[in-house]
């Protein structure tokens, strides 16, 4: 199948560090079941985190979906947009947020695209590698969302 | 009233830093004091696993360069698989490790530079904070942002084809590498569309260092005094003494530029180097041992490495060495914002190398590993973007680590940081009433010239604010201000 949109799945963080790794490992999944599936117009990526230069990997997409780890109070994971936001740059920080990577991309190109953010909770964070079992869980339900919102060609939210 | 300012960004694990700056009752800085909570634990961490894992362990150690740890523990590691330290591999192994190098380099000063320097230079230390951001770069500057973010880009691309991936790389193995370049990888840099291709990174490198001179030019004042102040200074030199960030010699000059570590063998370097511990902070005070721990403080980095350097053996960056070193009358400078002039010659010179080995038919073919005979112990250093950074592993019979020390390079700087902290408070807040949030911002860009890493390499959603706390004599809290 074709998606209806360029889409690009997007996780970031650090699999060296246990449930920092749902992004990243949620992308070697959904790359594989787009592979699977013979899906078009999907890509993915990973990095540790999120930079400048995303700026222009997002400028050429209609919509981006960025996946993080949390540690926020919730059951298993939500979606929210994302919208084009300034923000201070924190003390001596290398990294950015999606907000701030969106914004960046409107300022460059006077274009950005329909852009969310899926946050997974996760739990333990230490120098390890592998997700704990509720983390995997978590980020099991939040493919499953995912595949059905590509297969159904609808809006990421309802 | 006396009062004390915590500048503070809490983070969920570890890697976060805050300043603090005590008044005393005439509202003059009485002390300020720089602390970074670096975690140490990884050392004990790596402590039992075969050594061979260590190149990519290590990369969990920080998210931003992961590509200098990895080749930091990969050289530690040739010495005790026997391939010699430093200049025992193949020439394919050694040249693809130096391609991964310089486009770490190359990214990581070209980030710097847009992404946290830039705006202070175009807004102003007091500026709108709500501009002084790279979004801002790009609203008034779209040219100078769109450079930064390309040549990022590249950089990051030339990792990721020397290292296999983005992430946890594998590409460096003890005693070589695992992968040559491909002919299209190749082509792709050496020719690649405009602007991603190693012509167009030469020029922006030049370009944005022509805009920094001309800045530097027009706010001579401020470029050359904000912060200055005499200290010894290390780094790695190659033998013949050239600026070499991957391998060399350990050379330290004090403020006159004589040597007071005369281009010795890192594998000893605990034999001239120590690190003293201050109850004050988690993160350790090295010195050189010769000096003593009042005077032998020093400081690593672009600054550092290009006090140190006798040549540059680029020709572009070495004309432009020639002018900074003019500049100061071939003396050592000692000028933190100069950080940024000698960081962007740096970058001039990576890009510089990574056309010069694009072109080396080396990188297609060849051996990639040097095989010797084993050894316990072994000590690996390079020249990481921010200064030098030192990895020392011991191994057992079993071939599992023993022993790991590491001194990363926002170690080295922590005296002189603290220094630049101590100097921009006293010159911008003493005897004042109210605390500006550019006054705030000029501590920062203080420490900022040294380009500390204090992000840890994990992160989570909302848990990497920037905290400002007021505090009274008493310690009660007066205000408190969040990013």
């Amino acid at each position: 199948m074709i998606a209806a949109k360029k889409t690009l799945l997007y996780g970031y963080g650090n699999p060296g560090r246990q449930d920092d790794g749902l992004g990243n490992e949620f992308i070697e999944l959904m790359a594989k079941w787009i592979d699977e599936n013979g899906i078009e117009g999907v890509s993915t990526d990973s990095n540790y985190q999120l930079n400048i230069e995303d700026a222009d990997t997002i400028s050429d997409k209609d919509i981006v979906v960025f996946v993080d780890a949390t540690i926020e109070e919730i059951d298993d994971f939500y979606i929210d947009r994302v919208e084009p936001s300034g923000a201070k740059i924190e003390f001596s920080m290398h990294a950015v947020s999606p907000a701030f990577v969106v914004n960046l991309c409107n300022s460059l190109y006077d274009k950005y695209p329909e852009a969310y953010l899926i946050h997974i909770k996760g739990y333990e964070w230490d120098f390890a590698e592998g997700l704990t079992d509720k983390a995997r869980e978590n980020m099991l339900k939040a493919a499953e969302y995912v595949k059905d919102r590509i297969i159904g060609k609808k809006s990421f939210i309802d | 009233m006396s009062k004390k300012i915590t500048i503070e960004p809490v983070t969920r694990v570890e890697g976060h830093g805050k300043v603090t700056i005590k008044f005393d009752d005439a509202g003059n800085v009485e002390q300020s004091r720089l602390h970074i909570v670096e975690f140490r634990g990884f050392e004990r961490f790596v402590q039992g696993r075969p050594y061979w894992e260590a190149p990519v362990l290590v990369q969990r150690l920080c998210g931003i360069c992961p590509v200098s740890h990895h080749l930091a523990a990969a050289k530690a590691l040739d010495v005790i698989v026997g391939a010699g330290t430093g200049t025992g591999l193949t020439p394919t192994g050694e040249k693809m490790r130096r391609l991964m190098h310089y486009g770490q380099f190359f990214q990581s000063h070209v980030l710097h530079f847009f992404h946290l320097v830039s705006p202070d230079l175009l807004f102003g230390v007091d500026g709108d904070p709500a501009l002084r951001n790279v979004v801002g770069v790009a609203i008034k500057h779209k040219d100078l942002a769109v450079m930064g973010v390309m040549m990022r880009k590249f950089g990051q691309e030339i990792i990721a084809a020397t290292a296999g991936k983005k992430i946890h790389g594998t590409g460096a193995i003890p005693g070589g590498i695992n992968k040559h370049l491909s002919i299209e990888e190749r082509d792709s840099f050496l020719k690649g569309a405009d602007p991603l291709n190693a012509d167009k990174m030469i020029e922006w490198a030049q370009a944005a260092l022509d805009f920094l001179k001309d800045y530097q030019k027009k706010n001579t004042d401020f470029i050359d005094n904000f912060s200055k102040y005499d200290s010894n200074y290390l780094s790695l030199v190659r033998k013949d003494g050239a600026l070499d960030l991957y391998h060399g010699v350990l050379r330290a000059v004090d403020a006159n530029g004589k040597k007071v570590l005369n281009d010795v063998d890192y594998q000893e370097y605990d034999k001239y180097i120590s690190e003293e511990v201050r109850s004050w902070s988690y993160m350790k005070f090295p010195y050189l041992i010769d000096q003593g721990k009042e005077k032998g403080w020093y400081r690593v980095g672009p600054l550092a490495r290009l006090n140190t350097a006798d040549f540059i053996p680029t020709p572009l960056a070495q004309k432009e060495f020639e002018i900074y070193k003019a500049y100061t009358n071939g003396k050592p400078n000692n000028m933190c914002m100069h950080n940024h002039w000698a960081r962007l010659i740096e970058c001039l010179h990576s890009a510089e190398m990574i056309k010069i080995l694009l072109n080396d038919p080396d990188l297609l073919k060849g051996e990639l590993v040097t095989k010797g005979t084993k050894v316990s112990r072994g000590v690996g250093l390079v020249e990481a973007p921010r200064g030098t950074l030192f990895h020392h592993y011991e191994i057992d019979k079993n071939d599992q680590i023993t022993k790991a020390n590491l001194i990363v390079s926002t170690t080295n700087n922590n005296e002189p940081m603290n220094r630049a902290v101590n100097n921009v408070a006293k010159s911008y807040m003493n005897g004042k009433e109210t605390i500006t949030e550019g006054m705030m911002n000029a501590v920062e860009v203080a420490i900022r010239a040294y380009d500390p890493c204090l992000s840890c390499a994990t992160h989570a959603l909302g848990k990497m604010p920037l905290e400002v706390t007021l505090l009274d004599s008493n310690d009660n809290v007066i205000d408190k201000k969040r990013s």
